[in-house]
């Protein structure tokens, strides 16, 4: 049997943030948790991110412990592991999808299930299946370092690491220097979640980073309306949206046309990216 | 006294401090997000000044004598060492302390550090409620804001400590997510934690967390060992016991007791986990037995989980060891061969509660009654030259509506 090629090279997510530029916009991120509210419904939902404007896809594992998420992903969360959602099994929908969905896809996680697996057979499965690139919430460049940036950059799936408003210089410059395809900055000093404003100083927060970081850098936490949107495009490289559509997907998840109203907001959200 | 056996080759003072990212060998570290690396490293900045100024170890050592009630006895428990008919059993009694077990050695320090750096707001987790009213009590003390998140399986089972948090002036917050139980608190306290670190210190209550928190918490518990320590040499003449034994969650009392003898090699360390139900995942909270390497509240230890890195349920009679993982310094250890690990089920634990009750007129907490229940079986095969110490780590007056349910109706083990 021959090695299995990996279907999606290196350089897809850069590749992204470079088409976007080259349109004058931000690239638009939506995040969904893989499995919520089904296994069965996933493959449609992702589909509907694709369909309604998505550059780049954040698909969040379910983990038992989310010590930074808000309410709303805690829920689908659960959902999805009440489902039977785990590594295994998106890792399978990444496999059957990547090359379908013609996005690259982040596998956003906790650090647990990649290290129960086992970091290089983590990466070697990550990579097999069209993973793209992976960023785990709990595993900071500190650790992240050591740990699994080489693994996966031996199979050429990007890392990506947070940067927080409390990162120092030396912290985004340890941050950046990990990362690959784009770095993510994390709009607020607080869990995820919907709010009604942004920040008042994230322009010059994102300046900040943007100065010291060569890569692509995308915008997320409490960004959830097509304004809200609109605002970090002008001084971002990306947008996330993830709680607004993850909250879309628990209040319409027994709904038959579930996936055609997550397309329509996701519209209505890369709208403002498109004028 | 008999010349004694060698039972273990302690490691050198070097190869057990941790590292500078708080690794002990392969095990702790920091595993946080972002956002909390920054107030990580503040935090381990101050401790790092601050226990090693004179002014603050003062006032601690002055608070832990005239308030919490230091140094506590260590007692020799004349009637369970006849009845059992074997080694000398000498009770460590942190029981005795304010509050009520030996979670306010931590707490009050953690408070007394948040104070120094200009924090206004505490918060904490806790499981049996011992460690939320231990920094209820220091945060009033100090006049400090307090929140304590707790688990409502917890609430239920402790909701005299939850009533006695909110008579000190805290806050309860309920956590209704997960199991509801210690490690939903944590995850909440993190949570809160991650959007009010500017103002607010996280009591984290045992010895485990990203680095700074075990050996922060451990430091604060380490008089317990000291004081031990010396009060069996003035008692007996010699200063170590053949073993020692502390029921082990997170660890912190049994780190407490065991900080003082990791070096000598005559002293065997035994902690005890909870056997809860039974040896299936899920029925127990025995991490050296069925747990894996994993990564939970920050630190790389030995967790409770599938195969794909879910944490699963634990179950304990005794709220305090109700918790999937255990601080890394702990599997260390226990990797190098200093600590061994066994467990106790609920039912031993409940017959150590009645035990020590009846033969010595101590109610101990359920958690200790797991120590009580290692020191049954273990004493009546030792001689009765040699001497077992065990951490009493707290009383058992929040667990008798407990202990009364289970006689009740007996768990199937």
């Amino acid at each position: 049997m021959s090695p299995r090629r990996r279907r999606s090279s290196r350089g897809a997510i850069a590749a992204a943030f470079a088409g976007c530029s080259r349109q004058k916009r931000a690239a638009f991120i939506p995040f969904l948790v893989a499995g919520d509210p089904s296994l069965e419904a996933t493959p449609d939902l992702l589909r509907a991110l694709v369909a309604g404007g998505a550059d780049v896809i954040e698909l969040g594992i379910a983990f038992s412990d989310p010590i930074a998420d808000g309410p709303t992903i805690q829920r689908a969360s659960n959902r999805a592991l009440a489902a039977g959602s785990s590594l295994s099994a998106v890792l399978g929908i990444v496999e059957r999808q990547r090359e379908e969905l013609g996005v690259p896809i982040v596998l956003f996680t906790y650090y647990n299930p990649v290290h129960a697996r086992g970091v290089a057979t983590f990466a070697a499965q990550a990579a097999d299946s069209g993973v793209d690139g992976v960023l785990c919430v709990d595993l900071p460049p500190d650790e992240g370092l050591r740990e699994l940036q080489p693994a996966l950059s031996e199979r050429d799936v990007d890392s990506i690491y947070l940067i927080a408003a409390t990162s120092t210089k030396a912290r985004i410059d340890r941050a950046a220097a990990a990362s690959n395809g784009f770095v993510y900055y994390a709009a607020r000093s607080d869990v995820t979640g919907e709010r009604d404003d942004l920040i008042p100083t994230l322009e010059r927060e994102v300046k900040r980073v943007r100065r010291r970081v060569r890569l692509p850098v995308a915008v997320g936490f409490g960004i959830s309306t097509p304004e809200q949107v609109e605002e970090v495009a002008r001084v971002a490289h990306g947008v996330v949206v993830g709680s607004s559509l993850v909250r879309l997907v628990e209040e319409n998840a027994a709904e038959p046309d579930l996936a055609a109203r997550l397309e329509r907001r996701v519209g209505q959200l890369t709208a403002p990216l498109r004028r | 006294m008999t010349s004694r056996d060698r039972v273990r080759t302690p490691l050198s003072a070097a190869a057990m401090e941790p590292d500078e990212g708080g690794r002990y060998g392969v095990y702790g570290g920091r595993y946080a997000p972002e956002t909390l690396m920054a107030p990580l490293e503040e935090l381990s900045r101050a401790w790092d000044r601050l226990r090693r100024k004179r002014a603050f170890q003062r006032r601690l050592r002055h608070l832990l004598e005239h308030y919490v009630g230091r140094p506590t006895p260590l007692y020799f428990a004349e009637r369970l060492t006849e009845h059992l008919g074997g080694a000398r059993i000498y009770l460590k009694r942190e029981d005795l302390l304010h509050t009520g077990a030996h979670k306010i050695n931590n707490a009050l320090g953690q408070v007394l550090l948040a104070k120094e750096m200009g924090k206004t707001r505490i918060i904490a987790e806790t499981g049996a409620g011992q460690h939320g009213v231990a920094t209820a009590t220091a945060a009033a003390l100090l006049g400090l804001d307090c929140v304590v998140y707790m688990g409502e399986e917890d609430m239920r089972r402790q909701r005299l400590n939850v009533y006695r948090m909110q008579l000190l002036g805290a806050e309860v917050a309920a956590v209704d997510a997960g199991s509801r139980t210690l490690k939903d608190a944590i995850n909440e306290a993190f949570r809160d934690w991650v959007a009010s670190f500017a103002d607010t210190h996280y009591v984290l209550g045992t010895v485990t967390g990203p680095e700074p928190y075990p050996r922060m918490v451990r430091q604060f518990h380490s008089v317990i060992g000291s004081e031990a320590r010396r009060q069996l040499k003035r008692q007996t003449g010699a200063a170590d016991p053949d073993v020692a034994i502390a029921c082990v969650g997170g660890g912190s009392n049994a780190m407490g007791l065991f900080s003082a003898f990791l070096d000598r090699p005559d002293v065997l360390l035994v902690g005890v986990e909870a056997g809860g139900r039974g040896p299936d995942l899920g029925d127990h909270a025995a991490r050296f037995s069925g747990g894996t390497l994993g990564v939970l509240h920050g630190a790389r230890t030995l967790v409770l989980q599938d195969e794909e890195g879910q944490v699963v349920g634990t179950h304990s009679v005794s709220a305090g060891l109700d918790y999937p993982a255990v601080g890394p310094e702990h599997v260390f250890l226990h990797e190098h061969g200093q600590i061994e690990f066994t467990s106790a089920t609920d039912r031993e634990a409940i017959e150590g509660f009645h035990l020590l009750s009846a033969m010595e007129g101590i109610l101990p907490a359920l958690e200790s009654a797991h120590a009580i229940a290692e020191v049954t079986k273990r004493a009546p095969g030792m001689d009765p030259d040699q001497v077992i110490m065990v951490n009493l780590s707290g009383r058992g007056d929040k667990d008798v509506e407990s202990v009364l349910e289970y006689d009740a109706a007996p768990g199937v083990e």
